[in-house]
Order: C-alpha cells, then structure tokens, then sequence
C-alpha cells in the first residue's frame, strides 16, 4: 500500500510522501478501538479516495498522454506543479482566514486556533512541492536550478513568512500562543498583495524566463491529468489537514483532562 | 462597603499549569493584608491576578468593582505594582523614571520631589542613572514611582526586601499614611516579624490557594467551598473545580 | 493616544541619547556593512556603483533589526514591561511612539550611510526628491511592521533568533521597491521609481494600521 501511494506521485518529488508516516495504515486498517488515534471514519473515507485517485492520475500522466510537441517529457510536471501551488496558496489562506476567524471576537475559538496551524503546515509542505518542482522544471529547461521567475520568487518568500509562522507556533502554548500566531498570519497575509506586485514589476524590468508561459497549450489528456492531479492533491490535501488538525486537538484534549489533576497536585504542594 | 478584592475559586494558568488553584479571598478598603507562604506558594501570583496582569480562567475575581474579565487597562491606574524587579528604565535617571511614570499614569507632576523625597533619593541620587544605583537604592526608586502615584490599591511584592533598617520603617510610615488617606494594601513578604506588626490581617497562602485568613476580621456568611475559615486542610482537592470548558464561556474575549 | 505616542517616543529616545548605542554601535557597525560589501565585490568600481541601491537598502534592513531589537530590550530589562502594561498608557499610543522613535533612529543611520555609498562605491547621488521620498516611505515602513513583529516575539526567550526569521521575509518588498526606486534615482535603471514608492507607501500604511490596532493584544501576551 505504502509502495502505491508514494509511486502515484510523479517525477520523484519528494514531499508527499506524508502518506508514508504511520498514521496512514492505522487508520486505513484498524477500527476504532480503544486508543485515541487521529483516523476515523472520514479520513479512512479520504484517504483510500486520495490513493485512488492519484494512481489515476499517475497513470494518465505518465502513460495515456503524449509528451508536448515543444517541451517533451517534461510537460509531465503539468500534473504536479500546478496543483501543488494552488494547494500551498489554500493553505496559506487557509490559515488567514481561520486567524481572523479567531480574531473575531465573537467566533473566537480554539478550533480555528488548531485550523490555522494545520493549514499553515500542509500548505508549507506543498509549497516545498511546488518550489522543488519547479525548480526542476526550471533546470531542465533553461539548466539553471533557479529562475527568478515571478510568481516561483513570490512563492519563496511565501515559504519563508510561514517557516517564520511556524517558528512561532512553536513558542509557548495556549492563548497568548494563538493571538501571537493568528495575527502574525492576518499581518503575512496582508503583505502578499504588496509582494505580488513587487514580484511582479520586479520581474518585468528584467524579461526573464517564465515557467508555463502562455505558449503551453493544454488540452485533451493533459487537460485531463491535469484536472484529476487537482482533484487527487486536494484530497491529501484534505486528509493532511484532518489528521493535523486532530493532532492538535488530541493535545488540547490532553491537557484540558490532566487539569483537574494538575489543580489537585499544586494545591497537595501547600501541604507537603 | 464593596470589597477592594473578591475572589472565589480563582484559577489562574501560565503555561496549562495552575499556579492559582482556586484562591478565595476577600480584602475590605482600608485594610493592610500580609501574605505569608513558602516560596513557589502563589503570593507573587496572586498578587499580580489582582494587578491584571495574571489572567484569571475561572471563577469570580474583582478589584475595586472592576470584574478582571473585562478590560482591565482602566483599573490598572488605579493600582501601584511592586514586583521583584524594579520596573525602571535602566539608562534614565530617577528623576526621569519618576516623571514618566507620572505623565504616563496622567498624575501630579508636583508630586515627584516629594516622593523623592520620601525616600531619602533627592540630592545626588536624584540624577544618577538607575544602572548605577545599588539594589536596595533601585527598590527605593520603585516604591517612589508607587508613592507619586497615590493608587488606591497597593501591591508590593516583598517590599521590605534589599532596604536598610532605616527605610524599612520609612516605608512602613508610608504604607501607614497611604492607608490612612483611604488607600488598600496588600503586601508578601517573609518576615513574619515586621508583617505582623503592620499588618491588620495576615492570610496564608499555600499551593496556590489561600488555606488561612480569607476573609477580612468580620467575616459575612461562611463559605462552603475548601479553604475559608481557620486552618483548611492543605492537601484536599475538595470542591469540583470548575471545567477548563469555563475557561471560554467566563472569558469574555 | 497621541499624548501616550509623544511620551513614550520621548522616552525612547531619552534612552537612547543616555545610552548611546545607537551612535556607539549600530553607526559602526552599518558602515563596517558597506565596508565588507566593497571586500566581497572585490573593489570593483563599476559593480558596486550599479549595486549600491541595493547594498544601502541591505544594510538599512540589518540597522533596523538592530534597532528594533534595541527598542525592546529596553522594555525588557528588569520587568519594564510590566511597567508598560501597569502604566495605562494606550497601547496603540505606546506602538506609535516606538515605532516613530526607531523611525527617527533609522533616518539619522540613513543619512550616514547614504553619506557612506558616495565616499565608499562612488554613487552620485541625484533626484534628491525621488530619494528622499522613498527612505521616508521606507523607514515608516521598516519602523511599524519591526515594532509589530518586536512585540510579537518580545516576552519570548527564542527572541534573538525569531525576530530576524519573522521580519526578513517581511520586509523583502521593502527592500525590493527602495532598491527599485533608488536605481531609478541614480539613473541606473529606466523604470518609473514613483510607482515603487505607492508599493512603499501601501505597506506603511497597512503595518501602521495593524500595529495601532493590534498592538494592545499582544502587549498584553508578550
């Protein structure tokens, strides 16, 4: 099972292979059982359809469509590159909104908290994806393994702000923790219009090289692909989310039980 | 007359860990409080959930009729902090600290010399940079800000520490006048000696929860819940706290 | 709030002008910057003319890092902040006399570098207006998004390390459009520099705009 989910992603990009990690056969195989994990019925739902699918997309990518008459086999990375960049760009959007949602003083709530954070971390492994693919497409284009195209340069520095949010998930716990994060990602998020644009004029200045110019015509098969890589990212999209998301929820549900314990053991020091 | 502190079953969380387990705790005006416990018991704790600087998860807490779930900003000009560390601008003169401090509490600028005075700091300590005071000079610094500032609830947190036998009596004059022109104090320390002394009423606090003196010399209608009255078993967990759920619903964002 | 604003820029800038650091170590150490830079390109006269937009806006970027941290290493000394917190100033005032404090502290280490890319790489400076224009936006710019992401990880014991991961993405555009706009001053490129100063401006604004309202919550977690 392992073999197939990672084989169904194409040209040996590394970063999917998530499904690997063990949660994936635990869920997929176990029942319910006694011991909290983070699958349950949906994500065991997601999953087999996220293999599905992607085996489906493998294989019309990298068997039933023709290579491109101008760029060759590499047209392939058609079935990744795009799919994993809008993925990174609804991660990261994902996490704005949901911190604003918790900014918001009347739906605030530790659930978009958790949200945030899980988005932010899926949307920074495909947007490693996304950099890596394209890095490569570039190197088999143009041989150089990075071209400051525009949007590949936005998408960087958009990595950079959430490795930057990341980081600060990792200081501390609790509120404090969550307003820090949720309006360190509304701030970043806020920025992303300027960056575009900056990109953007930056790159126009220099007539560089563009990936997926406008001279890719994309059609029949590799329409096909391509709309069925969508589809098969966005569910191990989904499933990454849900199993993150769980996570955090577990250690909040681990916390909150140990308080009354936690209460006991401070007022038992008064005495001791 | 409403109390200047009232809580019940406070609970008060850094980091998930409770470092107030559920503190009850009543404080008439008027009144000087000592807080007596070990080291690691809550006073400092509990003296800054008063401050609203510590924020409270459950139960009820308010201070000079302001409920510490709201906003708390206002309620802060009227309280005067002294916590361990002195809360100076290192690089600033006294004088300067002085001044704003008061400007930005919105005070009596006149007030400065005559605090400084108070403390023995006008003449040649007056100018010097807060870097090169020694630590018991710095505490007086610190206590001349609360003193130009005349809040109406003092919280001092080991006030007597790093002071020479003079000024150990001067502030004690000091806590005195401020009490007598109608403000609230309430002090930590650990030395039973001097607190006993000045203080009306002593309370105990241990684990994180007050197990002596809760409630001001006339106590009112005697509380069910662990830890009022006289000497409280310090090990029961007793009553059922409330659930961390609380937490959200009693926050008011 | 604009009375909390002008105190505590006041006191900011007692601060400094008490301590010196800024003039004592972030002076030096912006020119030692430009030094360097002329060690890597090797003296070579015409690269570092063409690159000095860029090397001036680097080492701004590395003096405000400095300065942002400076400005909160203040607050956290001996538990300022609570003092912060206990004072009842208003927050939003509080963010805009730091911020304008450090404003005011990066305009002086400006001049001085500016000063330093004309004796040091040869620049000629030209189109003062164009030039000034964008360090101001700039600064507005580089002071309020530091001083919102200073409180941020300011009660943080990672703070040394964090603060220059969160701001460097940042600040990147900024870096971007001034370097753009000055090329475009000193005539070492054709492009338009003012539509890289509205870039410059928009982000002031929004970092100005978030810092006011925001500033209060994460005072209060730092």
């Amino acid at each position: 099972m392992t073999t197939t989910s990672t084989g169904a992603t194409s040209t040996g990009a590394p970063s999917t292979g998530a499904p690997s990690t063990g949660a994936k056969p635990a869920g997929a195989g176990r029942s319910g059982g006694s011991r909290p994990g983070t699958g349950n019925r949906t994500t065991r739902v997601v999953g087999v359809a996220a293999l599905i699918t992607s085996a489906v997309t493998a294989y019309v990518g990298l068997v039933v469509s023709p290579p491109d008459v101008t760029q060759g086999v590499l047209v392939r990375l058609i079935y990744v590159h795009p799919a994993a960049a809008t993925l990174c760009y609804v991660g990261f959007g994902g996490c704005a909104l949901a911190s604003l949602a918790y900014l918001w003083p009347r739906t605030r709530s530790p659930r978009w908290d958790r949200l945030a954070g899980a988005s932010a971390e899926v949307g920074v492994v495909f947007c490693v994806l996304t950099l890596v693919t394209g890095s490569i497409w570039g190197r088999a284009s143009w041989g150089v393994w990075w071209t400051w195209d525009a949007r590949l340069t936005l998408t960087a520095l958009l990595l950079a702000l959430f490795l930057g949010y990341m980081a600060l998930r990792r200081t501390g716990e609790g509120e404090s923790r969550a307003l820090r994060c949720a309006i360190a990602a509304v701030c970043f998020s806020v920025v992303v219009p300027i960056d575009h644009y900056a990109t953007s004029w930056w790159r126009t200045l220099h007539q560089g090289n563009t990936l997926l110019g406008a001279n890719v015509k994309i059609h029949g098969w590799q329409l096909t692909g391509m709309l069925l890589s969508f589809v098969a990212y966005g569910l191990i999209f989904a499933w990454l989310l849900i199993h993150r998301y769980r996570v955090e929820q577990l250690e909040d549900r681990y916390e909150t039980v140990g308080f009354s314990a936690a209460i006991a053991a401070r007022r038992a020091e008064g005495g001791g | 007359m409403a109390p200047a502190i009232h809580f019940r079953s406070v609970v008060a969380l850094v980091d998930g860990y409770p470092v107030l387990a559920g503190v009850d705790l009543d404080v008439a005006p008027r009144e000087i409080v000592a807080l007596n416990g070990a080291n690691g018991a809550g006073k400092t704790s509990l003296l800054r959930a008063c401050a609203g600087l510590l924020a409270v998860s459950a139960g009820r807490a308010e201070v000079l009729g302001t409920d510490l779930y709201g906003d708390v900003r206002a309620l802060r000009r009227r309280i005067g902090l002294l916590g361990h560390s002195a809360g100076l601008y290192d690089d600033l003169t006294v004088e300067d600290n002085l001044r704003f401090a008061i400007r930005a509490g919105a005070g009596r600028p006149d007030r400065v010399g005559a605090a400084l005075d108070r403390l023995g700091l006008s003449g040649r300590l007056r100018t010097v940079a807060v870097s090169r005071l020694s630590a018991g000079q710095r505490r007086r610094a610190a206590i001349a800000v609360i003193v130009a500032r005349d809040p109406e609830l003092w919280l001092l947190d080991e006030p007597h520490a790093g002071l020479d036998a003079e000024h150990r009596d001067r502030l004690d004059g000091i806590i005195a006048d401020a009490v007598g022109r109608g403000a609230t104090v309430v002090f930590a320390s650990h030395e039973a000696e001097r607190s006993r002394a000045l203080a009306t009423r002593t309370v105990t606090v241990a684990g994180g929860a007050v197990v002596d003196g809760v409630l001001p010399a006339r106590p009112g209608p005697p509380t069910s819940e662990a830890g009022d009255g006289a000497v409280a078993p310090a090990a029961t967990p007793g009553a059922p706290f409330p659930e961390p759920s609380a937490r959200h619903a009693a926050h008011v964002a | 709030m604009w009375r909390d604003a002008v105190l505590v820029a006041g006191k900011d800038l007692r601060v400094e002008a008490r301590s010196r650091v800024t003039t004592n170590q972030v002076a030096p150490y912006a020119l030692l910057v430009l030094l360097l830079f002329g060690f890597a390109f090797d003296q070579d006269h015409r690269l570092l003319v063409q690159a000095a937009p860029g090397l001036f806006w680097v080492a701004v970027l590395f003096c405000a890092l400095l300065a942002i941290a400076r400005s909160f290493a203040v607050e956290a000394a001996d538990g300022a902040r609570d003092g912060l917190r206990m004072s009842g100033l208003d927050p939003a005032g509080i963010f805009l006399g730091k911020a304008a404090a450090v404003a005011v502290e990066l305009a002086a280490l400006e001049v001085l570098l500016g000063a330093g890319i004309v004796v040091l790489f040869g620049s000629d400076l030209r189109d003062y207006g164009l030039l000034v224009a964008t360090a101001v936006a700039a600064t507005i710019g580089l002071a309020a998004s530091g001083t919102v992401y200073g409180i941020m990880s300011a009660g943080l014991r990672v703070r040394e390390t964090l603060l220059p991961l969160l701001m460097l993405p940042v600040l990147a555009p900024v870096l971007l459009a001034a370097t753009q706009a000055w090329r475009a001053a000193l005539g070492l490129s054709s492009d338009d520099g003012w539509q890289w100063i509205g870039l410059l401006a928009t982000f002031a604004t929004i970092y100005t705009s978030l810092g006011v309202l925001g500033f209060g919550a994460l005072l209060e977690g730092a």
